[in-house]
């Protein structure tokens, strides 16, 4: 059986990624960065914390998973990769939903282990700390998904890096929303299943329509 | 020259371009006196409010402005995919003209929300679900301004537009459901088609006037903004040459 294109580039990715570790390890090393800073400007109030740790987690792994969109196809854009991807006769799009799930190996997964550091960090209890990691399962891979059409859309442009963020981060406010509430629920003795539903909801639709987008997003980049 | 009227005839540019220039005048004129009279019947003929005082009066430009600001990113959305799969030059144009307007609008509805939210909520923001997703609108224009706006390769900024206003477009629903179920507290629409309007009649007739003016507004700035458009990109076909030189005129 001829490999798909899907997991060919997945795997390319990944060992691409092995040989640069320190550069797949930036976008963790930020994320626990960015939510220590927090204490230190809000104050060290373990009360205070406590309520807005779902808040601060779900924000920095957003901006965790932006970060390293930037080199997502532009290193394959200026070597001339992409070129050959766009032009060989595998099904674009499953390159595309191949490098979403390469990005999100990469990029969601580390968050999803490392997010129960910082509840504890916050003072979370554990059940709260249990629906986070699950949100961040469901929410993190459509991340990579949309991001992975805002890389393709500001491919090769100067300011590709902060306008990537403008483009990508209005799309994935129900993703922030459904996955801090989903916690926020079950601090308040709520079921969080409405809200894991919905982020599940979500996760099939970007599934289905973001690697389109972003095979389109490539075409008219590239061409 | 002369062409028979069909349905495309006014994609060709340059036919535009006439008709547009044509229409300008009238459109801002309307807008001018639709513009006056609204205003005019909103702030002098419409009874005070009961409960809010003279300061529901700003809805008379809020609620046009909030409208306009969505119905234009439809709008927008619409044009730039038309232009992005019959690679329809105009259309292309019009979803680029469009979207500062929108922005416009977004601005001003998000403005006068915030001087009519004071004096009725005693604040000038909340984060409502409403105010949250007109805001995140903004957002989207800006990010579909920002993307064409940095992409040098006209061709390539308009398809890659469209494919962002399209995400964008089919997002909108998505958003606006999810920040509406994070929050509300942001009344009722002030009109419904459906049920009997609340509102007194001449309330309602500044409103619907002042909705007349934005839309002339609309039509007129976006018609200016994409001649202007026209004649960039156009700037070596033949007929924009003898616009720019008349000299070498032709018998039409």
């Amino acid at each position: 059986m001829p490999e798909t294109g899907f997991l060919l580039m997945v795997r390319r990715d990944l060992r691409l990624a092995a040989r640069r570790r320190i550069e797949a390890l930036l976008p963790l090393v930020f994320f626990i960065v960015a939510a220590s800073l927090f204490p230190l400007g809000v104050g060290p109030e373990p009360q205070t914390l406590r309520q807005i740790a779902p808040g601060i987690v779900w924000v920095c792994a957003l901006l965790a998973a932006m970060l390293s969109l930037g080199t997502l196809y532009g290193g394959d854009h200026a070597d001339g990769t992409l070129e050959q991807l766009l032009l060989s006769r595998r099904s674009l799009t499953l390159l595309a939903a191949g490098k979403g799930l390469a990005h999100w190996l990469l990029s969601g997964v580390p968050l999803i282990v490392l997010a129960p550091l910082l509840g504890l960090l916050f003072d979370m209890p554990r059940p709260s700390i249990a629906v986070l990691a699950l949100g961040l399962l469901l929410g993190t891979p459509i991340l990579s998904l949309l991001g992975g059409i805002g890389a393709a859309l500001t491919l090769g442009l100067r300011n590709g890096g902060v306008l990537v963020l403008l483009l990508v981060l209005p799309l994935c406010i129900p993703v922030l929303i459904f996955g801090a509430g989903a916690v926020t629920a079950v601090e308040a003795g709520l079921s969080a299943q409405g809200h894991l539903s919905l982020l599940a909801a979500l996760l099939l639709l970007s599934l289905l329509g973001a690697p389109l987008a972003t095979a389109a997003a490539l075409r008219i980049s590239v061409h | 020259m002369r062409t028979p009227l069909r349905f495309f005839t006014f994609a060709a540019p340059s036919r535009f371009y006439a008709l547009a220039g044509r229409l300008v005048p009238w459109l801002y004129g309307l807008a001018a006196l639709t513009a006056a009279l609204g205003l005019y019947v909103g702030f002098f003929v419409a009874p005070t409010d009961a409960t809010q005082g003279e300061a529901y009066r700003i809805i008379f430009i809020h609620v046009p402005a909030a409208w306009m600001s969505m119905i234009l990113y439809l709008a927008l959305a619409g044009w730039a995919v038309v232009g992005w799969a019959f690679n329809a030059r105009l259309a292309a144009m019009t979803a680029r003209a469009l979207a500062p307007t929108g922005a416009l609008f977004t601005v001003m509805a998000l403005w006068t929300g915030a001087l009519w939210g004071k004096p009725t909520w005693g604040t000038w923001w909340v984060w409502d679900a409403r105010l949250t997703s007109e805001l995140i609108l903004l957002f989207l224009y800006l990010g579909y301004m920002a993307l064409v706006e940095s992409i040098e390769d006209t061709r390539r900024a308009d398809h890659a537009g469209a494919l962002l206003a399209l995400v964008g477009a089919l997002n909108v629903p998505i958003i606006y459901f999810s920040v509406r179920w994070w929050n509300t507290l942001h009344q009722g629409a002030s009109i419904s088609m459906t049920a009997a309007p609340t509102m007194a009649s001449t309330m309602l007739i500044a409103m619907l006037l002042l909705t007349v003016a934005c839309w002339a507004y609309a039509f007129a700035v976006v018609f200016t903004r994409t001649r202007a458009l026209v004649l960039e990109r156009e700037a070596d076909a033949a007929w924009v040459q003898q616009l720019a030189h008349p000299t070498h005129k032709e018998t039409p």
